[in-house]
């Protein structure tokens, strides 16, 4: 699987082209800021129009946002493919949760230190980890994910993480209960840290860090020869990705209210990655589609059949990705090339 | 030291549905650069079907050639109809649609026949079975030696007979093999078949050690892929000799090092950790790219 | 005298590239036909044209009369026309008695035998390398093999993509001789893509000129190395 670099190499190609920094010319430009203010503005008024159970479900979307886009941050712009992230997303919101209780710190300041504790972390794994690649790195990172639940329910570490029976997290408190409820606030608060992070992954895609990435996972060799380091800038890549798991566990903690090792197994690694595919792992815009797909899917399949849903499940993936196989980022591409080649034969008919 | 013997041999008897499962997955990956994840779920399938068969009267060895007429013919099935359409898109693209196939599987598995454990039989078991012996029960001598032969005659086709030598072309060069005039795709799928009868036979063997329910082969599947990648994922040869290394030493792990919770584990670090070492597998061949 | 494989007025592409526009090419039964060309006219286009490989085709194309055009790869060889493509196309991880024996794949007569023992005739060294990988052999040991396997399909008509690429002159001149006995003992017809002109020249009966995915000029060789024009841009005199 080295062309796990092919493969996003074409969803780059194929999404949104700002992620490669083609240009689009100022209309197009001007329609995508568009397209994220009337994102802004739907994100910003749907919490007062859902109630209960549908804002966590929103919150959860904005917290599985954060995380695919860690996961699509190393997969899709430094093409190593990671089946792990769940681990890192343990470690965020374990180190969150002994800030907070055992160190007293306020919700609000866990995120930023989990997020550190967990790049280093990453940058630790990414650095022998860069020795492999494709399948060779998708098993080691799958081992991570694999391992991580046994080592929290170890004894020895039990009077940190909660051992098997895990831990409670204080929820967040509204600071303004006339206007917004306790679900709402922490909806927000989620809300406001997904866009700044969404906002940095856009500057590091966009600058020199971005392109070395690029470069890496295009042409290896080519890269090291033009100087770039490629196991430091690899491990970088881990260090970020894990950063930004690490912020979603850490978040995903508050809004769960409880962490337990069982809470990430290796079938949140997976669904992190189903969630990138189904999007579009070289895109920015395909974690949001992914982080709604993960979220609400499983619930529609339980929907259709009681029995076996995730059977249901399966058929829709299969479904999905023989329908778009780039991820929806891929389909809006296409969408818009074809829309733009008919415009262009109508110019010049 | 008799302990010591039990263990190593006890981990060979697992070894053995390692290695077929590692070789069924190489057999994939050779033909078209993608491993089957959905291999376990695919056998336990079928060793529902045996179960099924077999509960309904029909003796044993009948039942586990019908079994395998199945899984063949599943196998074929799915590569024809599903694998063929994706073949041109991204390694990830079809990552997610093995995850698909995984859980529909798993699904189906406990919906049509039961979620709870059920006992496979061994046809290696009872008062004929002369050759148990203290170190390995007559299932686990089974085992290794259903593995030994079934390893053989998948080896002997291969290098000897026609067909053999066709579905090696095709998974090397496809476009050369259409210029001789094989139907690539129908090998393609002739290898999926061959797989998916393998990973039956690995099923239909691992049950009565392991109890059938539909998460019966989620471990098998995780040492099959990495006893594969310890042989180097492109050596057929380095396959089953890396799964009855994985065997032996999930078992020496457990038994003396860390207990039956943690083998996995360890067993998983220690792989990883040679893997860094040997980035290609402890066989496999590090392709020289010309840039 | 009978036309073999006959293409008339087609256009081939890769995906929205054009490569080839209405061309119109004859290689009669028994003939030997170079295609030349300057590099990148489209001359390997035509020949994965003919097989299908990957090329978009319209018009029409011909084997012995039926159209085989859209058809696929392993139909369009198992009429009878053996390929030795750009690159040889060596099973490099089989040994050459394997890449040999899959050249006779298809075929089921007493035949394949004496085949074999004709082809270690023309290339001895095969016989002497027969048990060892094939990607061990030199380039122009590959190439023999890789005529050796089309050989041994016992082809009606055999297709060669610049044969002489990468190989000493002394061997380039073995390869060719042989073909031509090929095509005189074996009455096999031969359609030869090269960039090596002159020697192709020396060879066949008929040549065909592609410029830019067009046929600019078709005759027989004496008349197309006479014409100063072609002289001076394809020929280097």
């Amino acid at each position: 699987m080295s062309t796990v670099g092919e493969a996003a190499t074409t969803t780059a190609g194929t999404a949104n082209g700002a992620i490669t920094g083609t240009t689009t010319g100022t209309r197009r430009l001007g329609g995508r800021w568009l397209g994220v203010l009337a994102l802004l503005v739907i994100a910003l008024v749907l919490p007062f129009l859902l109630s209960g159970y549908r804002i966590f479900q929103l919150t959860q979307i904005t917290v599985y946002a954060v995380a695919i886009l860690g996961l699509n941050l190393l997969t899709g712009f430094s093409g190593q493919i990671s089946l792990g992230n769940g681990a890192f997303s343990a470690v965020g919101a374990y180190a969150s949760s002994i800030l907070m209780i055992k160190l007293g710190l306020p919700y609000w300041a866990t995120p930023p230190l989990a997020g550190a504790l967990c790049f280093v972390a990453g940058y630790l794994f990414g650095h022998p980890a860069a020795r492999l690649e494709g399948l060779y790195l998708a098993l080691a990172t799958f081992a991570l994910s694999i391992v991580m639940p046994q080592v929290l329910k170890l004894d020895t570490l039990e009077p940190w993480t909660g051992g098997t029976q895990g831990v409670y997290v204080t929820k967040p408190v509204s600071l303004l209960p006339e206007l917004i409820s306790d679900d709402q606030w922490l909806y927000f608060f989620c809300l406001a840290v997904a866009i700044v992070m969404f906002v940095v992954a856009w500057n590091i895609v966009r600058g020199r860090t971005g392109r070395a990435l690029v470069a890496l996972r295009d042409h290896p060799i080519g890269a090291g020869a033009m100087g770039i380091d490629t196991v430091s800038y690899k491990s970088v890549a881990f260090g970020v990705s894990a950063m930004y798991t690490g912020i979603a566990g850490s978040l995903g903690a508050l809004v769960a209210g409880f962490i337990s090792p069982d809470s990430f197994t290796y079938l949140l690694s997976i669904q992190f990655l189903v969630g990138g595919v189904v999007g579009g792992i070289a895109s920015i815009f395909g974690t949001l589609v992914g982080a709604v797909f993960i979220e609400l899917v499983p619930d529609l399949a339980n929907k259709i059949s009681e029995s076996a849903p995730w059977a249901i499940y399966g058929v829709l993936l299969i479904v999905c990705m023989m329908m778009m196989p780039w991820g929806a980022a891929g389909l809006v591409h296409s969408a818009r090339a074809w829309l733009a080649r008919r415009s262009t034969r109508r110019t010049r008919s | 030291m008799q302990a010591f013997l039990h263990q190593l041999l006890s981990g060979l008897a697992m070894g053995s549905t390692y290695a077929s499962v590692a070789l069924a997955l190489v057999m994939i990956f050779k033909a078209t650069h993608q491993v089957n994840f959905a291999q376990g779920e695919l056998a336990m399938f079928s060793t529902y079907v045996a179960f099924r068969l077999v509960g309904a009267g029909v003796p044993y060895w009948a039942a586990f050639v019908i079994t395998l007429g199945f899984s063949f013919i599943a196998g074929i099935a799915i590569e024809r109809l599903l694998m063929r359409r994706i073949q041109y898109a991204s390694p990830l693209t079809a990552v997610i649609v093995f995850i698909g196939l995984l859980v529909i599987f798993n699904s189906m598995a406990g919906w049509i026949f039961s979620a709870t454990t059920q006992v496979f039989p061994s046809p290696f078991e009872g008062p004929h079975a002369w050759y148990g012996t203290i170190y390995l029960s007559p299932h686990e001598v089974g085992m290794i030696g259903m593995t030994l032969v079934v390893l053989t005659i998948v080896f002997l086709f291969f290098r000897f007979t026609r067909l053999g030598l066709a579905m090696r072309a095709a998974a090397e060069n496809p476009q050369s093999s259409r210029l001789v005039g094989i139907r690539v795709g129908w090998m393609l799928a002739l290898g999926w078949g061959l797989a998916s009868a393998l990973g039956a036979v690995a099923g239909m063997m691992a049950a009565p050690k392991l109890g059938l329910e539909p998460n019966m082969m989620g471990g098998v599947i995780l040492y099959g892929f990495a006893a594969a990648l310890l042989g180097g994922i492109d050596n057929p040869w380095g396959a089953p000799i890396g799964g009855f290394i994985v065997g032996v030493l999930e078992n020496l792990a457990g038994a003396y090092l860390v207990g039956s919770h943690l083998k996995q584990t360890l067993a998983l670090a220690l792989i990883v950790a040679v893997l860094v070492f040997k980035p290609s597998g402890l066989f496999g061949r590090t392709v020289v790219v010309r840039v | 005298m009978t036309v073999l494989l006959e293409l008339r007025g087609v256009d081939a592409a890769y995906g929205a590239t054009a490569v080839l526009r209405s061309v119109t090419i004859e290689v009669p039964e028994g003939g030997m036909v170079a295609l030349l060309g300057a590099n990148g006219a489209g001359k390997t286009t035509t020949l994965r044209a003919i097989c299908n490989m990957g090329v978009r085709v319209r018009g029409e194309i011909r084997f012995a009369g039926q159209r085989i055009d859209g058809q696929s790869t392993e139909s369009i060889a198992r009429r009878g026309i053996g390929h030795v493509p750009e690159g040889r196309g060596t099973f490099l991880s089989l040994t050459v008695e394997e890449n040999l024996r899959l050249g006779s794949y298809l075929r089921r007569d007493r035949g394949v035998a004496g085949d074999l023992l004709r082809v270690f005739g023309y290339f001895p060294v095969l016989k002497k390398r027969l048990h060892q990988q094939a990607g061990t052999l030199s380039g122009g040991e590959q190439q023999m093999l890789a005529i050796g396997r089309a050989l041994m399909s016992r082809p009606r008509l055999l297709l060669l993509d610049e044969p002489s690429f990468g190989l000493a002159p002394i061997l380039v001149q073995e390869i060719f001789r042989i073909l031509k006995v090929i095509n005189q003992e074996e009455r096999m017809s031969i359609l030869l893509v090269e960039q090596n002109a002159r020697l192709a020249l020396d060879l066949v009966g008929q040549v065909f000129l592609l410029e830019t995915g067009q046929v600019v000029a078709s005759g027989p060789p004496q008349q197309i190395a006479a014409d100063e024009s072609v002289r001076r841009a394809y020929l280097g005199q």
